[in-house]
């Protein structure tokens, strides 16, 4: 650590270590939400879930990560094969990346830039584009409706969901992540602006593609949606992906509105993850819950309810602050 | 807008829908007509599973086809046993004792129960919902558990003989059928406030997959499909067979025709069918399960007889020609799904991907028996 300082500086050798913390978190957290989202489901559903490998199942993923890795990869003949080979990588980048601004605790972040927030909004947007190259190049109808329905999706709730972000920048006047956390060290803003936790959790699990709105991968209408061509690890790339943006989007919803690091007796990391965890099991119960919407209802909704709701909830939020 | 539209070249095109796709329960082929999400057109090709069942029939004497009617309708195998032996026992002039008759009945609507549990979990996993699924797998567990003690097996029963039944229920058999009725009335609030309140589930299945009172007598539609639509016509009724008419229950219709009737009158049903287990294991007569004179080869005169039974899906009807032979001449198996099918084209234009396996799926087809 002390030589790297010496030769490279603090701050980059702050971002050496910090990018392989994060790689490492991506997979250990990638391989312990798949194991918590079987578990979960399996008790919502009367039975014990992964059992054979290691205590309760705790190593399943890891081996599946292995038999995943062993896996042909298989290239069909008609596919646009640059577009196929680069799209498992831009989607898992911006994902890398949005961990860069995180702040796990008040030292525990990478770089705190006063543009965080916008920067991890518009990392997330960039995914939109890796499903359209996916279902694009894959020359399948099933993958192309997979894909636009991602697009269609995203970019509707896209637009809520910056809208009543911006409800809460008001209230703090900064995008930097640690600052809107240190201003709730008294009262977390879900107690502020519990309309708008509501939209944004419904938001954040639309942008997910979760259940009920995971209509990109709608098994029983679209197979696999956007990934169905894809094998070993390029597909375990887009499934590293996708649990990882659900890690990414409750831990905005736990910096935005549930404190972050604040929290009793614990230290801030553990307060943080726990936080996070919490919001990931709320979209877990959803999805095993839910049926799926039908996508005109999806935009439907989106247009119609979630936005006009947003700006109400923003128009109030600024009343409120003139008033006060 | 005509004149604009004409000026444009054709922009469908053709999805494949199966054989191997997740929702198509079985091998069966959708072709698509597509106009972006829309479906212009839809096209359901059968076959896939072709048997010969009826063919077998002609070649092997009326004992042998018995374990062929299982596999028709895997889902409520016992009701095309029923159909098949009562159209034999109708040939060769043989009446089930009363005891046989009430022991057919409870372990048919355990079946048709199963039937539908089945039907109820795999359509939500259609559209979309996991959970329950499993619910209604345990559920269901306890009634294959109940018929395994009867019949041997789990799936493919082949249990109603020419004249009766081979193994008498026992009390182990009727205290865990009383306590099944009682656990499965138990979960409906559970399915309640699951399923059928949920907004999701609503928006997905009311105004859905309308069928009309005119097309369901045009396509020669039977069971849910039709009394969903409001026309109160089941076979258990209107033609009353086997120990039916002892009993008291009601035909649940429906108003709208839509998914979400279907889905009602589905559900109806199984507590009807929940009521007549009970007032058959409460009435239930002792005595013989076995008809006394059954010839070990069957036989029949010069003949021709049709029987038909209300299966899960619908009207199962047997029609049998017999030459004075051993070997039946001629076997027609009429099944519902395959007229529960033919509405589907009509069905499916105009609507979305997704409102297409809702519909598909609120059919409740069973392929093998389409494909025969």
């Amino acid at each position: 650590m002390e030589l790297l300082v010496h030769y490279l500086g603090s701050e980059v050798a702050r971002m050496i270590v910090g990018l392989i913390g994060v790689i490492a978190l991506v997979s250990v957290n990638a391989l312990f939400l798949i194991w918590m989202e079987r578990k979960v489901a399996a008790h919502m559903q009367l039975r014990p879930g992964p059992m054979e490998v290691g205590p309760h199942g705790a190593i399943q993923t890891v081996a599946d990560a292995l038999k995943l890795m062993g896996k042909e990869l298989i290239t069909p003949d008609e596919v646009d094969k640059p577009i196929f080979w680069l799209a498992p990588i831009v989607i898992f980048l911006p994902v890398l990346l949005s961990f860069l601004v995180i702040p796990f605790s008040e030292t525990w972040i990478i770089k705190d830039m006063n543009v965080g927030l916008v920067l991890i909004l518009s990392f997330s947007t960039l995914a939109v584009l890796a499903i359209l190259m996916a279902g694009w190049s894959s020359n399948n109808k099933y993958a192309v409706f997979g894909a636009i329905r991602s697009v269609a999706q995203n970019v509707a709730y896209e637009i809520p969901l910056l809208i009543t972000v911006m409800s809460i920048i008001l209230m703090v006047g900064s995008f930097k992540l640690t600052d809107i956390v240190a201003a709730q060290s008294k009262y977390w803003y879900v107690l502020l602006q519990p309309l708008a936790f509501i939209l944004y959790i419904i938001c954040a699990t639309a942008e997910t593609n979760r259940a009920p709105f995971d209509l990109p991968e709608a098994e029983s209408e679209l197979v696999a949606g956007f990934h169905t061509e894809y094998t070993g690890m390029r597909f375990a790339l887009f499934f590293l992906a996708e649990y990882t943006n659900m890690f990414i989007v409750s831990a905005i919803a736990t910096v935005l509105f549930l404190g972050g690091w604040h929290g009793p007796f614990l230290p801030g990391v553990i307060w943080f993850l726990l936080k996070v965890y919490a919001v990931i099991f709320l979209l877990m119960w959803f999805r095993w819950t839910f049926p799926r919407v039908r996508f005109d209802q999806l935009i439907t909704f989106a247009w119609k309810i979630l936005i006009p709701l947003s700006f109400v909830n923003l128009l109030l939020t600024a009343l409120a602050l003139k008033l006060r | 807008m005509e004149m604009i539209t004409r000026g444009i070249e054709e922009k469908t095109y053709t999805l494949n829908l199966g054989p191997q796709h997740p929702s198509t329960h079985g091998v069966l082929r959708v072709l698509l007509e597509m106009d972006g999400e829309f479906i212009t057109k839809a096209d359901p090709d059968i076959g896939y599973g072709h048997r010969a069942h009826e063919h077998m029939a002609e070649n092997r004497n009326y004992h042998q086809f018995l374990p062929n009617l299982g596999r028709l309708d895997y889902l409520h195998a016992l009701a095309y046993n029923h159909g098949y032996c009562m159209a034999v026992e109708k040939l060769i002039g043989v009446a089930p004792p009363e005891r046989a008759e009430f022991i057919r009945v409870i372990t048919n609507e355990l079946n048709r129960i199963a039937s539908h549990l089945l039907w109820f979990g795999a359509y939500l996993l259609d559209l979309g919902a996991f959970t329950p699924f499993l619910y209604c797998f345990d559920d269901r567990e306890n009634i294959l558990d109940l018929l395994e003690r009867v019949t041997g097996s789990r799936l493919t029963y082949c249990y109603y003989r020419f004249g009766g039944v081979p193994l008498d229920i026992d009390d182990d058999f009727i205290a865990g059928a009383r306590a099944f009725v009682k656990r499965l009335r138990s979960r409906w609030s559970d399915y309640d406030n699951l399923v059928t309140k949920n907004v999701i589930f609503i928006h997905r299945t009311k105004d859905v997959g309308v069928v009309t009172k005119d097309q369901c007598l045009q396509y020669g539609l039977t069971g849910p499909m039709l009394r969903g639509s409001g026309i109160p016509y089941d076979i258990r009724k209107v033609e009353p067979y086997s120990a039916y008419p002892l009993f008291d229950f009601e035909i649940p219709v429906g108003q709208n025709g839509d998914i979400f009737d279907r889905y009602m009158v589905r559900l109806a049903e199984m507590e009807q069918s929940l009521r007549i287990i009970e007032q058959a294991l409460d009435k239930l007569p002792n005595g013989p399960i076995m008809a006394e004179k059954v010839p070990k080869r069957v036989k029949p005169a010069e003949g021709e007889v049709y029987q038909a039974v209300e299966a899960a899906r619908g009207e199962f009807g047997c029609y049998i020609v017999s030459q004075g032979d051993i070997k039946p001449y001629r076997i027609k198996l009429r099944v519902p799904c395959f007229a529960n099918l033919s509405v589907f084209p009509e069905l499916a234009v105009d609507t979305l991907v997704a409102d297409l396996v809702a519909i598909l799926g609120s059919i409740d087809l069973v392929i093998p028996e389409i494909d025969r």
